[in-house]
C-alpha cells in the first residue's frame, strides 16, 4: 500500500478527472512536463536530452521507427525506467523518483498484460482493488467501464476466452477504472487486424473525448497516428524531430528526415540561386531551377532539398495541352512514364526525367470511366507550384 | 510418380514406439499383476488373492517402515518446495548479486551428483555436529537433494512468464511484494505444484542418502524394500510395491486434474 | 532503475534462507569429505583422526595443515581394486550411453513424427515411468529375470533353451536395469530436439533429391547431434556413480566405484578411504559436467 489512506487516494483521482477535462484548460502550464530527460541502456542512449510539454486534455501520439526510443519515454513515464538525467514533471510535481504504483498514470501495455488467472470484471477491478475503495463503489465502477467498452455480459469469462478485440477492450477498461491524469498507450491496436484496427481508432478518440482525459499513445503507424492525435512527436534515435499537428507534420516537415517518414515525398537536392519577391529559386542537379514560395522561416543555409509530395505534381501530356496557364513554364520537369500503379482511390505515375531522376505523381481517381489515362511509356511534362514545395535544410 | 509424404509414421517408427513403451512399461505391469498372485512362489500363478497385501499390513516393521517414509516425503517435499520456490526467485528475479555463481552452483550440482557422494558428505557433517540420526537427518538430506528439483521446475516456469503482467499489476498499484502475491504467485502455482509431487516422489524414491543419513532403528521403506531385495524376491514385496505405484498413480491424476484446471487459465504444467 | 530492479531486491531476500541452507547442508559437508579424505584412518568412532580442531586456533590448523595426509589418494592409485572399479565405471557408463542412444533414437524419432494431438501423450508415457519409484522398477525386473522368472519361462516354453539361464548377477541384467532406468532421459532431450525441427526441412531435402534416408542422415540427424550430446551426457553422469543398479543387478565379481565407496564406508569403515574414493569420483565427473554446460550454453545461445 502506498501509505496515504484509501480515501484521500480516490478522491485525489476524481479531481485529476475534473482538472483534466480540455473544457477547463485553467492556464497554460501543460499537465505533463519532460525537461531533457535521457535513458541509456549500456552504451546505446535510447532517450537522448528530450524535451516535451503535453497539455491537459490532448491526444498525443508518439510516432517513430521501431528502437527509436518512444517506448522507451513511455515506460519512463509509468515509471518502469527511471531516467539517467532529466526532470518528468506531472502537475509540476516531479515523478522521476515515484515508483510506478503510486503515479497517478495508468499504461495500457502492447500485448495487454491481462492477468490469466483473473476474470473480466477481476481484471477490471484489480487496479480499483488496491487503490482502497469500497466494494459498492468498485461494482459501480466495473459496471461503468464494462458498458463503456460494450463488454457486457462477459464479465465472468477469462482473458483465453476473448477475442483479440475483446481483450484490447478490458485492458482499455482496465487502465481507465483508476481514472489515471495520464492515460498510456504503447501500441494499443498493433495487435488488431486492419478492419477492427479502422473502427476501433475511432472508439478511441470518441472515448477520449468524452472523458476528457489525456490520451498518450505510441505508435509506428503513422496512418493511427495522423488518425487520432491531437499533435504528433516524431522520434528518431532518441530524439524528437517534429512536434505538430497532423497536418502540419505533413504538410510543413522540419526536416528531410520528417518528410521522408511521413508520407511519401520527392526531394531535389540543390542550392539556393536567387532570392527575389518572396519566391526563392533553386538550382537542383536533378530537377533544374525550381522556384519556391519563400518559408516563414528564412532559411540560413544555401544548401537544401525541396520536398513535394506525390499528389502536388501534376503530370501534362506533351503538346497543346500546355496553354497560356503554364506559359511562365516554371517547375515543368520532362520526362517518360516508365511506371503506373492503381490503387483505387488514386493512381500512381513514376515518371523518369531526362535528368535521370524518378518523379512520383500521385492523381486522384475522380471518375469510375477514365479514358484519358496515362500509359507507360508516354512522354509527359511533370509540373507543381511554388507554394506546394517545401524548403529542407539538408 | 507419387510424391512422398515426408510427414508420414513409417511401419519402422511404428514399431519402435511400440516396442519402446512395452519395455517401459511391462515390467511393472507384470510386478502388478504378480503382487494379486495367491501363490508363494512368484512365478507360479495360483489365482488372484490379496493374501500378501494382509502380510504387509501385518508386517510392523515394514509398515514403520512406510510410515516413515510418508512423514520424511511429506515434511522435506514441503520444506523442499518452499525453499526451492524462494531459490527460483532469488535466480530468476534476483538479477545479478553477490555470489549468485556460487548458488546457482549449489543448485545445479546435486542434481548431477552421484547420490554416495551426497549421503556420505551429510553423514560427515551430521558426525561432526553430533546430531542424533533418524527422521530429522534423513529430512534434512532429502530437502537438500530435491529442493534443486523443485528449483529448477519453478525456475523455468517463472521465467517464462511475461514480464509485462507484473508491470501491469504495479501500474495498478501494486508494490512489488503485491505484485508477486497477485499476479505471479498465482501464475507459478502448477509449476510449484509439480515441484512439490516431484521433490515427494524422489524422496519416498530414494535408497542410497537415506541409507547414509539414517540412524538405527528409523529404516525408510525404500532401504527396507532394498535389505529384503537383496535376499531374494519375495512376494509381499510385489504388494508393496504396487501400492507405492498406485500412491504416485494417484498423485499424478490429482496433478494432472489441478493442471487441466489451471490449464483452463491458459497455464500449462507438464509434470517436469 | 528499472522495473527488473524494482523487484530485484525483495527478489534477493528471497535467496538467504535457500543460500544459507544450501552452505549449511551442501557445501560445508563438501568441506567435510574434503577434509576426511586428506586425514588418517583410525579404530575409532568416528573412524577417524580429525585434521583440523577449530577449538584450538590458527596455529592448531597450521599444524594441522602440516600433518595432511595424501596416503588415501596414494591408497587409491596404487590399489588395482580402485583402479579397475574406475575404469569399470567409465566402460559401463559408456557401454550403457551408446545401446540407450541405439535405443532411445528410434523412441524419440517416432515420437516427433506422431500426430501432433499425440505428441503430449506420448511425452506423459515416457515420463511417468520416471515418477515411479527407481528402486520398484529395477525390483520388476529381478521378478522377470530370476531363474524360475517370467523370461526363463518364456524361453523354456518356446524350446529357445534346454535349461533356464542364469539372467541375474551378470552383467547383461546389470545393463538391462541400467537401459530400463535412464530410458527416459535419453528420449526426453532427443524428442525435444526432434520435435522442434521444421518438417519443411524435410521437403525441402526431398525436393532437392534427397531419398528419405539420405533426407535423415543428411538433414534430421546432424540437426539432432545437439539432442544426441545433452542425452548423452544425462545419462552418462549419473550412470557412473550408480550404486543401486550394479549392486542388484550385476555380478559380485567386479565393482563399479559407488559401489567400492558404499563398501569401504559400510563394510569396512575406513571413511577417509571412502572420502578419498567420492573425491576422485567427483573428479571423474568434472569433464563430461563442463562438456554438459558447454553444450547447454551454446545451445541457448544458437535458440536466440
Amino acid at each position: 500500500m502506498s501509505g496515504q489512506s484509501p480515501e484521500v487516494d480516490t478522491a485525489k483521482i476524481n479531481t485529476a478527472v475534473a482538472q483534466a477535462t480540455p473544457t477547463a484548460p485553467a492556464d497554460d502550464t501543460p499537465l505533463l512536463r519532460v525537461e531533457g530527460v535521457s535513458k541509456k541502456f549500456g552504451d546505446f542512449r535510447a532517450v537522448d536530452r528530450l524535451s516535451l510539454d503535453i497539455k491537459a486534455g490532448e491526444f498525443f501520439a508518439l510516432l517513430g521507427p521501431s528502437g527509436c526510443g518512444k517506448t522507451t519515454l513511455l515506460r519512463m513515464l509509468a515509471g518502469f525506467e527511471t531516467p539517467d538525467e532529466g526532470r518528468i514533471l506531472l502537475g509540476g510535481r516531479d515523478i522521476a523518483p515515484v515508483l510506478p504504483h503510486e503515479r497517478p498514470v495508468n499504461m495500457m501495455f502492447q500485448n495487454y498484460a491481462l492477468f490469466p488467472h483473473l476474470s473480466v470484471r477481476d481484471n477490471i477491478a484489480f487496479g480499483l482493488k488496491r487503490a482502497g475503495m469500497a466494494r459498492a463503489a468498485i461494482d459501480t465502477r466495473v459496471g461503468e467501464m464494462v458498458a463503456l467498452v460494450k463488454l457486457d455480459g462477459l464479465e465472468k469469462r477469462r482473458p483465453d476466452q476473448l477475442s483479440g478485440g475483446q481483450k484490447q477492450r478490458v485492458a482499455l477498461a482496465r487502465s481507465l477504472a483508476r481514472r489515471p491524469k495520464v492515460l498510456l498507450l504503447d501500441e494499443p491496436l498493433a495487435a488488431l487486424d486492419k478492419k477492427l484496427r479502422e473502427s476501433t481508432q475511432l472508439e478511441l478518440m470518441e472515448l477520449q473525448r468524452r472523458l476528457g482525459m489525456t490520451f498518450i499513445v505510441v505508435t509506428h503507424d503513422q496512418e493511427e497516428a495522423m488518425t487520432m492525435a491531437n499533435r504528433i512527436g516524431v522520434m528518431d534515435a532518441g530524439r524528437l524531430e517534429q512536434v505538430a499537428s497532423p497536418r502540419d507534420l505533413y504538410e510543413a516537415p522540419a526536416s528531410r528526415w520528417v518528410a521522408q517518414f511521413v508520407g511519401d515525398v520527392n526531394l531535389f537536392d540543390g542550392e539556393v540561386s536567387s532570392r527575389e519577391h518572396h519566391q526563392l529559386t533553386i538550382a537542383t542537379r536533378d530537377g533544374g531551377a525550381i522556384m519556391v514560395a519563400e518559408p516563414h522561416d528564412p532559411v540560413g543555409e544555401t544548401v537544401v532539398s525541396v520536398a513535394i509530395r506525390p499528389e502536388k505534381v501534376k503530370l501534362l501530356r506533351r503538346g497543346p495541352e500546355l496553354d497560356a496557364g503554364n506559359a511562365q513554364a516554371i517547375n515543368q520537369l520532362e520526362g517518360v512514364v516508365t511506371d503506373v500503379s492503381y490503387l483505387g482511390g488514386s493512381t500512381v505515375y513514376k515518371v523518369k526525367l531526362d535528368s535521370g531522376a524518378v518523379v512520383r505523381s500521385s492523381i486522384a481517381n475522380t471518375a469510375r470511366l477514365d479514358i484519358d489515362t496515362l500509359s507507360a511509356g508516354q512522354r509527359v511534362i511533370a509540373w507543381f507550384a511554388p507554394d506546394d514545395c517545401v524548403v529542407l535544410e539538408r | 510418380m507419387m510424391a512422398r509424404r515426408v510427414g508420414r509414421m513409417s511401419p519402422f517408427n511404428i514399431t519402435a514406439l511400440a516396442l519402446g513403451m512395452a519395455f517401459l512399461y511391462l515390467p511393472i505391469v507384470i510386478l502388478v499383476i504378480y503382487s494379486f498372485n495367491a501363490s508363494r512362489l512368484v512365478t507360479v500363478w495360483g489365482g488372484w488373492s490379496l493374501r500378501w497385501y494382509h502380510e504387509f499390513l501385518n508386517d510392523r516393521a515394514m509398515l514403520d517402515a512406510a510410515w516413515m517414509s510418508l512423514r520424511v516425503a511429506a515434511v522435506s517435499a514441503t520444506i523442499a518446495t518452499l525453499l526451492g520456490t524462494l531459490a527460483a526467485v532469488g535466480l530468476v528475479r534476483g538479477e545479478r548479486f553477490r555470489g549468485r555463481t556460487l548458488f546457482s552452483g549449489m543448485l545445479y550440482a546435486p542434481l548431477v551428483m552421484p547420490e554416495v557422494i551426497s549421503g556420505l558428505s551429510l553423514l560427515l557433517l551430521f558426525v561432526a555436529l553430533n546430531a542424533e540420526r533418524g527422521f530429522w537427518t534423513v529430512t534434512i538430506a532429502h530437502t537438500t537433494l530435491t529442493m534443486c528439483f523443485v528449483t529448477v521446475v519453478v525456475q523455468s516456469r517463472l521465467a517464462s512468464l511475461d514480464r509485462s503482467l507484473e508491470e501491469a499489476a504495479m501500474d495498478l498499484g501494486c508494490d512489488p511484494v503485491q505484485a508477486f502475491v497477485r499476479v505471479t504467485l498465482p501464475l507459478i502455482l502448477p509449476a510449484i505444484a509439480a515441484g512439490w509431487m516431484l521433490a515427494f516422489t524422489l524422496s519416498l524414491d530414494d535408497v542410497v542418502i537415506a541409507s547414509f543419513t539414517t540412524g538405527p532403528g528409523s529404516a525408510t521403506l525404500p532401504i527396507r524394500i532394498y535389505s529384503e531385495v537383496r535376499l531374494g524376491v519375495k512376494p509381499e514385496i510385489n504388494a508393496i510395491c504396487t501400492m507405492v505405484i498406485a500412491l504416485i498413480a494417484v498423485l499424478i491424476v490429482i496433478a494432472s486434474l489441478a493442471s487441466k484446471l489451471s490449464g483452463a487459465r491458459g497455464e500449462s504444467a507438464a509434470p517436469l | 532503475m528499472s522495473t527488473r530492479r524494482i523487484f530485484a531486491r525483495p527478489a534477493r531476500y528471497a535467496a538467504i534462507a535457500p543460500y544459507l541452507w544450501m552452505v549449511l547442508f551442501f557445501l560445508v559437508p563438501f568441506g567435510f569429505v574434503l577434509k576426511i579424505s586428506l586425514s588418517q584412518t583410525a579404530i575409532a568412532q568416528p573412524p577417524y583422526v580429525p585434521v583440523f580442531d577449530f577449538s584450538e586456533g590458527w596455529s592448531a590448523i597450521n599444524a594441522a595443515f602440516a600433518q595432511l595426509s595424501f596416503d588415501n589418494f596414494r591408497l587409491l592409485a596404487s590399489d588395482s581394486l580402485y583402479i579397475s572399479s574406475y575404469l569399470r565405471s567409465v566402460v559401463v557408463a559408456v557401454t550403457s550411453t551408446l545401446i540407450l542412444l541405439l535405443i532411445g533414437y528410434p523412441i524419440a524419432y517416432g515420437m516427433a513424427r506422431l500426430p501432433q494431438r499425440w505428441q503430449p501423450i506420448a511425452m506423459m508415457l515416457v515420463i511417468v515411468p520416471f515418477w515411479t519409484s527407481f528402486l520398484i522398477r529395477i525390483y520388476a525386473w529381478i521378478n522377470i529375470l530370476q531363474h524360475d522368472g517370467l523370461l526363463n519361462k518364456i524361453l523354456l516354453t518356446l524350446h529357445l533353451v534346454s535349461s533356464p539361464v542364469v539372467w541375474l548377477s551378470t552383467d547383461t541384467a546389470m545393463y538391462l536395469g541400467i537401459v530400463y532406468s535412464y530410458l527416459p532421459f535419453m528420449i526426453l532431450p532427443l524428442y525435444a530436439t526432434l520435435s522442434k525441427m521444421d518438417p519443411s526441412l524435410l521437403e525441402a531435402a526431398s525436393d532437392l533429391g534427397s531419398s528419405p534416408r539420405q533426407a535423415f542422415w543428411l538433414v534430421t540427424f546432424p540437426l539432432s547431434l545437439p539432442g544426441v550430446g545433452a542425452g548423452a551426457l544425462l545419462c552418462f553422469i549419473p550412470i557412473i556413480g550408480e550404486f543401486v543398479i550394479p549392486d542388484l543387478l550385476a555380478g559380485s565379481g567386479s565393482m563399479m566405484i559407488g559401489q567400492t565407496l558404499w563398501l569401504e564406508f559400510f563394510t569396512n569403515k575406513d571413511w577417509p578411504v571412502a572420502a578419498a574414493a567420492a573425491v576422485a569420483l567427483l573428479v571423474l565427473l568434472v569433464p563430461p559436467l563442463l562438456l554438459y554446460d558447454r553444450l547447454q550454453r551454446g545451445t541457448l545461445e544458437g535458440g536466440r
